[in-house]
């Protein structure tokens, strides 16, 4: 006989310091089962996963794994008892091919260890649509990839449960389909699938059950063809969602604040990844570049925001040339940036406060040689306050907070800075829809006070939503610039063809 | 039964003061095979070496004279370690602060009174520019900087070498390799009664003080421990990477430089082979003893200093190789980097 459960979480509790991140929490979910799980920044949704992957030991509680109780300790156990969990940040190994990934690890025949593993993955890629090419190097493949090979990973591990943080957050929406079909034919093979998203449409269109928590507690579980998404996010915050959508101005139509001329930059492999591109960005005026990942978008940004050094055409701010600039005297001219990857704009070890002043420190928050200790608790504070951060300490290191917190802090710093131009690379993914909103509401605010933003984002709504010239890149060029908002099929058709 | 390693979710201040504590303490029983091996009582000489180190008014003066160096590269070691280049090439800064200040007191020439400031000024500096080149190379091309600060050790103990077996041989020193005593105008004063050279421990205590504040209050330090924690995170905000790393491995060579001018100038009164029984190196167990915090690196500097007069000590009264002192650091070292592994994971015992 078959348990009806895949696995029971019951009355887990799990306290941090200053926060009680899970609080009494039963979580249930069934053979073969989809589920959402659902809550905003901070409420405990990853915290509860490591739990089950043995990565924290709760403070009280129990978990069933298909009716028998486990003991779950470390990574190891969950592994042995077919749990895996796919993380937010991917961890493979780059310099290793795809089919070395997958067996790392495991046990392995000791002469020509890889001859049957490859046999045996590539069954499970197929039957699972999980396609990938297995001899590149885990560096070569883009994101949306990345993740399949993770997800292969897990499941050559023998996974019956898996867990997916936030798998949407890092691979584009035409990317979904795949992933979806995926999953659903994971399911069917008895797979229980628990499924962290902050986009409420997604939950509701593959999940046959969503679990909502709030600030450490399961609120409610709902079946998703019996809830709007409205009531969703009113569940997760706790009270009514203000529809007030952040009103959008006339576009100002100033004049240029941002040129790029001609530019071509190379990516880490030394191969061409912007091949040519001209914009030019007006003050007031938000530019998304809406785009396939691995289309040059990361290295167009980085071009610009001095972090890498362009191979030719330049680009200028207000008549001055960037190109030639070191990072921090671009910064001092007004040019704030939002990097695509926290890893690089977050310091793990450092506190929140000393995290929240990274990008003004030198200004106002330092008098000669040192640091105004008052004015940087205020500053943190400010921010903490304004965007909503939930982190249990001020003083404590910012890699404990958790992923849309870190989020808030990286985009909330920038739009602070008080700057001429934002460069913003997925300024919201991983936060929650009020955070989301929130932040909306201040590339709006910004942008009628005559900031200049170049939107670079793989969310197509975001991109619709916020802009007021949109310019598609494909292959490493700009392939077409709308100059009005265009229908959502409009946009995708330009974004996968050149016309 | 079975034994397993589990990993902890958080690690907190209070485990990892444990561990380096643990470090220390463990690191008797081990040593102790090797003075069975020898042939001793452990115990005995235990009590012998801290007996020596810090049973009496000589003994505990003998380790203050010992720990000065160790706090002056300790510290600057500590700086270095904080903006994450890993240097381990304070013995070689602190012989080249040795060098060019016996240059200023034999041979400058310079009027009495100015030969001392200046033999600090430039074995400061020498120190400074002789840690300065590899953090450039690591910087601006990118050379590992743990090799090429190790090499430079090796440079600059052949270079002193070369210079007090040649050119600055002294004239009446019975062929020994070493120069000519310094000028009374250019040795420091001690304590009265004791052999600590107060200039130097006045400004150990000083590097310790201004280095906490360096590092926690100013905005030197606050970009130093960006760099050391998320070299990318400086770039991103835009911080000159190759400036704080010059600046930080100035720093350290700059204290490592002090400490060699302390060593000829306050305790052999002239350049030899051997001033220095390794203080660079050793300097690594204090800084890392310390969590990273200069105030630290006073206590552990004191008890590594110690380990040095009890290990002198046991040479005469035990008739034991100097060396059993070395086994101990080891172990420290090792126990270290074994305490840094069970302030992360625990051992768990089942049934
Ligand atoms: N190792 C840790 N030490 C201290 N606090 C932690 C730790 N991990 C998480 N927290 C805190 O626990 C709370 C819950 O964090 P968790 O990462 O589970 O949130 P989440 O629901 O996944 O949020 P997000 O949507 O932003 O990813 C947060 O307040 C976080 O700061
Ligand atoms: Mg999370």
């Amino acid at each position: 006989m078959t348990p009806e459960f895949s696995f029971e979480m019951l009355g887990i509790t799990k306290k941090f310091p200053n926060v009680l991140a899970l609080d009494n929490v039963d979580f249930k979910v069934k053979v073969g089962e989809i589920r959402a799980l659902l809550g905003e920044n901070g409420a405990g949704k990853t915290t509860l996963m490591k739990v089950l992957c043995g990565l924290y030991r709760p403070d009280s509680g129990k978990i069933l794994v298909r009716g028998k109780e486990a003991r779950i300790r470390s990574p190891k156990d969950a592994i042995g008892l077919g749990i895996g969990m796919v993380h937010q940040r991917f961890a493979l190994v780059e310099s290793m091919s795809v089919l070395e990934n997958v067996v790392l690890g495991t046990k392995m025949d000791a002469l020509f260890p890889l001859r049957r593993a490859r046999a045996d993955v590539e069954e499970l890629a197929e039957k699972f649509g999980l396609k990938v090419d297995l001899d590149a190097k885990a560096w070569q493949i883009p994101a949306s990839e990345q993740q399949k090979v993770e997800i292969l990973k897990a499941m050559y591990r023998g996974a019956k449960i898996l867990v997916l943080d936030e798998p949407t957050s890092m691979i584009a929406p035409s990317e979904y389909e795949t992933l979806f079909k995926s999953l659903i034919e994971l399911s069917r093979s008895g797979t229980a699938i628990v499924f962290i998203t902050h986009k409420l449409k997604e939950a509701m269109s593959i999940c046959d059950t969503i679990t909502i928590m709030r600030r450490g507690k399961v609120v409610a579980n709902c079946d998703p063809k019996e809830v709007s998404a409205k009531e969703l996010a009113e569940m997760m915050i706790g009270r009514d969602l203000q529809t007030e959508a952040p009103q959008k101005s006339v576009a100002a139509g100033g004049q240029a604040v941002l040129e790029v001329e001609d530019l071509f930059v190379e990516n880490d492999r030394g191969m061409m990844a912007v091949k040519g591109v001209s914009l030019s960005l007006r003050r007031g005026e938000i530019l998304g570049v809406a785009g396939v990942s691995g289309n040059g978008q990361t290295e167009l940004m980085e071009a610009i925001a001095g972090m890498r050094r362009p191979k030719g055409g330049r680009v200028t701010m207000d008549g001055k040339e960037l190109s030639k600039l070191p990072p921090w005297k671009i910064r001092e001219l007004g040019l704030a940036y939002v990097p695509e990857s926290k890893r690089v704009a977050i310091s793990p070890g450092l506190s929140v406060s000393e995290n929240a002043i990274l990008k003004s420190y030198s200004k106002s928050l330092s008098r000669g040689f040192l640091m105004m200790k008052e004015s940087v608790s205020e500053y943190a504070r400010q921010l903490v306050e304004k965007f909503n951060v939930v982190a249990p300490s001020l003083e404590m290191p910012a890699k404990f907070l958790s992923g849309g917190n870190a989020q808030k802090i990286v985009l909330g710093r920038e739009l602070m800075s008080d700057p001429k131009v934002i460069v913003a690379g997925n300024p919201t993914s991983g936060l929650d829809v009020s955070s989301t909103e929130l932040g909306h509401g201040l590339f709006l605010q910004a942008r009628a006070k005559g900031v200049g933003i170049l939107l670079i984002s793989e969310d197509v709504d975001e991109i619709l939503k916020l802009s007021d010239r949109i310019a598609v890149m494909l292959g490493g060029k700009i392939t077409k610039v709308f100059d009005r908002t265009p229908p959502l099929d409009e946009l995708s058709l330009a974004m996968t063809f050149e016309q | 039964m079975k034994v397993r390693l589990e990993r902890r979710g958080a690690t907190s201040a209070r485990l990892v003061a444990l561990s380096r504590l643990f470090a220390v303490v463990l690191a008797l029983p081990i040593t102790s095979v090797v003075f069975l091996a020898c042939g001793t009582n452990p115990a005995k000489a235990i009590a012998e070496i801290f007996g020596n180190a810090f049973g009496s008014w000589f003994g505990i003066c003998e380790t203050i004279v010992k720990s000065i160096p160790l706090i002056l590269c300790g510290v600057g070691l500590t700086v270095a370690y904080k903006a994450g280049i890993i240097s381990i090439g304070a013995e070689g800064q602190l012989l080249f602060g040795a060098i060019a200040s016996t240059w200023v007191a034999i041979y400058s020439g310079l009027a009495p009174p100015l030969v001392l400031p200046l033999m600090f000024l430039l074995g400061g500096t020498a120190g400074a520019a002789y840690a300065v080149l590899p953090g450039i190379l690591r910087a601006k091309f990118g050379l590992n900087e743990i090799i090429v600060t190790l090499m430079l050790n090796y440079v600059a103990q052949n270079f002193l070498v070369y210079l007090v077996t040649g050119p600055w041989k002294g004239k009446g020193e019975w062929g020994f390799p070493q120069t000519d005593k310094f000028p009374d105008y250019a040795c420091l004063g001690t304590i009265p009664g004791t052999r600590i050279p107060y200039v130097t421990l006045a400004l150990a205590l000083l590097s310790v003080a201004i280095l906490h504040f360096q590092l926690f209050v100013t905005k030197l330090g606050y970009e130093m421990r960006v760099l050391g924690d998320n070299p990318e995170a400086a770039r991103f905000a835009g911080m000159r990477i190759t400036y704080l790393v010059a600046v930080s491995m100035a720093i350290s060579g700059f204290l490592s430089g002090i400490a060699g001018v302390g060593e000829v100038a306050g305790m052999h009164q002239r350049l030899k082979r051997g001033i220095s029984p390794g203080y660079g190196f050793t300097a690594i167990i204090p800084a890392w003893l310390s969590n990273l915090n200069p105030i630290f690196v006073l206590p552990a500097s004191l008890l590594m200093g110690g380990l040095f007069v009890g290990g002198d000590a046991i040479q005469i009264s035990l008739k034991l190789p100097f060396g059993i002192v070395n086994v101990f650091n080891g172990t420290i070292l090792l126990l270290l980097a074994s305490g840094e592994f069970l302030a992360r994971y625990k051992l768990v015992v089942e049934a």
